[in-house]
């Protein structure tokens, strides 16, 4: 239970890439012996991916002509 | 130094994540366009002083961020000092990790990401208050690291870290909501039962 609450503890350090080589490998060994932490770890890395993969847009064709012209007229 | 002739090059291809990352931060086309258009200018005419080699796109973040906050703090005259409750980190899991669970007919992969539509997602981020709001989508939108955020907006690495804590936590009573409204989620789900204990995902 304490190695439960450590790993959460890590939760979006884990998730964002930002540990330690060392802490890191911790986590991951308690991920793999813990069914319920690597779900909700897991749940997390998605939820990330999604947000990542849903707030994309396309720039209106207008705008990148019309930067593209002004910066040709500061050249 | 950089090579003013250089810059269309370099920057161009970056144009639809600044796009993208100013639509939310404006939460409306005509702005986020002037906002783009006017951190190209900017980012043109300082070019002179990115240093050549390091991160581009970091760079036109940090003019991005700098002109939205001058404008968005001109017109509200001070800073948004919003704080949020405080949201447990797997608020989301907790409330909705079952169905995932309860849904083996579909593929493992893309449940989460077919509950929520575009339109709720982008919602989400945008219904957060701005300081929060921003370091979501430098960090999750972006894949910015702690420190490239905290260099882009000029705070401490430790405030990086709360904002993205806080706002991820609010992200996900948000994203639980709209899973409320359209009836993914009961109304009565127990807040504070814990999750059902789940087979491991074969990957």
């Amino acid at each position: 239970m304490d190695d439960c609450n450590d790993a959460l503890h890590e939760l979006y350090t884990y998730i964002d890439g930002e540990l330690t080589e060392g802490k890191r490998e911790v986590i991951t060994a308690h991920l793999n012996a813990c069914g319920e932490c690597f779900e909700a770890f897991d749940f997390q890395a998605e939820l990330r991916q999604v947000v990542a993969h849903k707030c994309r847009d396309e720039v209106p064709d207008a705008l990148k002509d019309r930067i593209a012209q002004l910066i040709d007229d500061e050249a | 130094m950089a090579d003013q002739a250089t810059f269309a090059e370099a920057a161009m291809p970056l144009m639809s994540s600044l796009y993208s990352a100013a639509l939310r931060m404006t939460r409306n086309p005509a702005d986020a366009e002037d906002l783009v258009q006017e951190t190209y200018l900017k980012a043109y005419r300082g070019y002179g002083g990115f240093e050549e080699g390091t991160n581009l796109k970091a760079w036109l973040y940090r003019i991005l961020t700098n002109t939205y906050i001058n404008i968005y703090r001109a017109k509200k005259r001070r800073p948004d000092e919003t704080d949020l409750d405080e949201v447990e980190d797997l608020y989301l899991y907790r409330r909705l990790g079952g169905l995932e669970a309860a849904q083996i007919s579909r593929s493992a992969e893309d449940e989460l990401m077919d509950w929520f539509t575009e339109d709720e997602v982008k919602q989400a981020v945008e219904d957060l208050p701005e300081q929060f709001r921003v370091a979501v989508l430098l960090a999750d939108v972006e894949g910015f690291a702690y420190k490239e955020i905290a260099e882009i907006l000029d705070i401490p690495i430790g405030t990086v870290m709360s904002r993205l804590h806080r706002g991820r936590s609010r992200l996900q009573k948000s994203l639980y909501d709209f899973a409320r409204t359209r009836g993914l989620a009961d109304e009565d789900t127990d807040p504070d039962a814990p999750p059902r204990r789940q087979p491991e995902r074969t990957r």
